[in-house]
């Protein structure tokens, strides 16, 4: 039986989390996400599931921690915020080498530097273009509701157990802070040490007589063994690309132009489309919940029926390239933000698709 | 790299007086001839196999001359980044209570860029063994100048001797982590004799029944040499070492809970 509940985003991710069986969470507190950790810690997890929560002392320990979790084939997690995951970037980079399952939560805010501890989605081209060192991609899902915050801790664990590959969960400060209704899923059992080493064989759970030692290690120094697990990677990131792209369409069947859309600005880009419907102006709105795979094709076969596609993003313009790349010319892409922590009003959406998309 | 070549035309079962563990995998070692890598590495794989904790061993050796220390030590192993190897050994402590959990780690790595994992590691009084290979330099990227480097002592970042006044002094971390209410066991030993290596050995031994007791973290500091950074023969760089490093890193227990 699922359970409905009134929760903010943050701890609706926490609590789906505890009840999608992790074993282990890491993080260090930063806003607009401490929440994660309060709540978890709140929860008395390791009575209640077994689970542990620790308070790292950086967020480079809280992801070395999920590091040496994941070595060890359990459900571990880390949540933080857009200069906390800048420091994660080489652990992340680490474990997308080992090819490690975990889950990482960016609840994002403006930047750079300090920046400001209001809600954005500047974060994008870090998530979804490796973000570390080397060639590597991490599954991203883009939540745009409590519900998906919740729903998005499971399907993270499920896809990163899948592959082997580290899943970022990119979310910001205003899906974060906010309450809705939540539909919680019931409490899946962690795993048993028989089951660990049953489904993740390459785990170290200590060298045992009838198996070879296990190593985790992102290091070679064959280059052509490198070379050899390289396209091992990116061939998995293909399937990816395949298996996995996730998005929605709304009142995309006859519509005259398209909003382009993830997260946060999806939400907003659903009221511009309520607006505009009313000034006899008919938008649809696709909203990527998979950033990387990115929905190429769908975008590509938009173009077909659109005259224009605008991409709302809280960014100074970072999706926008990847919806250039897929419609390859065929229509006019215009990008239309705010940025530094400001989230635009469905008016001023209304008005820039006038603006760029129809009059220019 | 080369295999061993037993040859048993030579060796004989019965004169066989001594054997390496089977613990030490069959690779020869990527150290260079003279240093006290390997020993180390000997006398803790022999600690593993003597308590029959193989199977729930698990090592984390970052980065450093050790960065291959899973190519030689036949037990699982998690390779980490420079300076987290305690961060992960923690997380794989607090998910494995009922394993052994140890991090093996040079000087660059535990006292420069892993100062925060290995202070708070420490101070949380981990169930864990830290392993500290000390030999005053960066050997792998050849021979730069470490936090422990002493003071006057060339390296290649500070080719006119280390300059305190400019460069910072030599950190005595293993002093630092002993003040922790955290660490149960803090010792500093060498392996350049064979009294020594039964020394360290027996450190190492107390410190893996500690952890089986959970009674916290216990630290070993190994002083080792360098031949090749230190650019001296091995036996040189022995005799400088107890000339010169001893006197500044003094072996010994520096906290023994038990004893207090």
């Amino acid at each position: 039986m699922k359970e409905l509940r009134l929760m903010k985003g943050n701890e609706a991710f926490a609590e789906a989390a505890i009840r999608a069986g992790a074993d282990g969470y890491f993080g260090y507190p930063i806003t607009p996400q401490s929440e994660v950790m309060e709540y978890l810690m709140a929860q008395k997890t390791s009575e209640r599931t077994g689970m542990i929560v620790l308070q790292a002392e950086s967020e480079i320990a809280a992801i070395n921690m999920v590091y040496g979790g994941a070595s060890c084939g359990k459900r571990v997690l880390t949540s933080s915020s857009s200069p906390g995951i800048s420091l994660k970037q080489e652990g992340i980079s680490y474990i997308a080498g080992a090819e490690l399952p975990c889950l990482i939560l960016n609840v994002v805010r403006g930047g750079p530097g300090l920046g400001t501890i209001q809600p954005s989605q500047s974060d994008y081209f870090q998530s979804t273009k490796g973000g570390g060192h080397g060639d590597y991609r991490l599954i991203v899902l883009a939540p745009s509701s409590v519900q998906e915050m919740a729903d998005f801790a499971g399907l993270g664990f499920e896809l990163a157990f899948k592959y082997r590959n580290p899943v970022l969960i990119l979310s910001d400060g205003a899906i974060g802070q906010m309450m809705e209704k939540v539909w919680l899923d019931v409490q899946k059992p962690r795993f048993t040490e028989e089951e660990i080493i049953k489904n993740t064989p390459w785990a170290t759970t200590g060298k045992t007589p009838d198996r070879e030692r296990n190593i985790i290690t992102s290091l070679d120094l064959d280059s052509l063994k490198m070379e050899q697990h390289n396209r091992a990677l990116q061939a998995k990131y293909r399937i990816i690309e395949q298996e996995e792209i996730r998005y929605e369409k709304f009142n995309c069947e006859d519509a005259d132009y398209a909003f382009i859309a993830y997260g946060t600005s999806a939400r907003i880009c659903q009221k511009a489309i309520q607006l505009a419907a009313g000034q006899g102006i008919n938008v649809g709105l696709m909203r990527p919940i998979t950033l990387f795979p990115f929905p190429k094709k769908v975008v590509a076969e938009m173009t077909s029926h659109v005259k224009g596609i605008l991409v709302v993003e809280m960014s100074a313009g970072q999706m926008v390239e990847d919806v250039q790349l897929a419609t390859q010319g065929r229509v006019k892409v215009e990008h239309f933000g705010r940025v530094g922590g400001i989230i635009p009003s469905p008016i001023e959406v209304v008005e820039a698709l006038k603006k760029q998309i129809i009059g220019g | 790299m080369a295999e061993f070549n037993t040859n048993p035309e030579i060796v004989q079962q019965e004169n066989l007086v001594y054997k390496r563990t089977d613990l030490l995998t069959e690779k020869a070692l990527s150290y260079c001839p003279g240093c006290g890598h390997g020993t180390a590495h000997r006398i803790i794989m022999e600690v593993i196999e003597e308590m029959e904790i193989q199977s729930k061993t698990i090592g984390i050796a970052p980065v450093g001359c050790s960065v291959l220390a899973y190519e030689f030590m036949n037990i699982d192993m998690q390779q980490a980044a420079h300076g987290r190897a305690p961060a992960l050994a923690t997380a794989v402590k607090r998910l494995f209570p009922e394993k052994f959990v140890f991090t093996y780690q040079g000087d660059g790595d535990l006292a420069a860029i892993g100062t925060a994992e290995t202070i708070h590691s420490c101070n949380r009084g981990e169930n864990i063994v830290i392993i500290f290979i000390n030999n005053g330099i960066y050997g792998m990227t050849g021979g730069q100048m470490a936090p422990t480097t002493l003071p006057g002592m060339k390296s290649s970042t500070s080719p006119y001797g280390r300059d305190v006044a400019t460069m910072g002094n030599p950190l005595r971390i293993t002093e630092l982590v002993a003040q922790l209410p955290g660490t149960i066991f803090v010792t500093r030993q060498a392996v350049h004799t064979p009294s020594a290596v039964r020394k360290a050995k027996k450190a190492v031994r107390k410190a893996f029944e500690n952890q089986k007791l959970n009674k916290g973290l216990s630290f070993i500091e190994i002083v080792s040499n360098c031949n090749s950074g230190w650019k001296m023969t091995p036996l040189q760089s022995n005799e400088w070492m107890v000339d010169n490093m001893f006197p500044y890193y003094p072996l010994g227990d520096i906290k023994d809970s038990e004893k207090a």
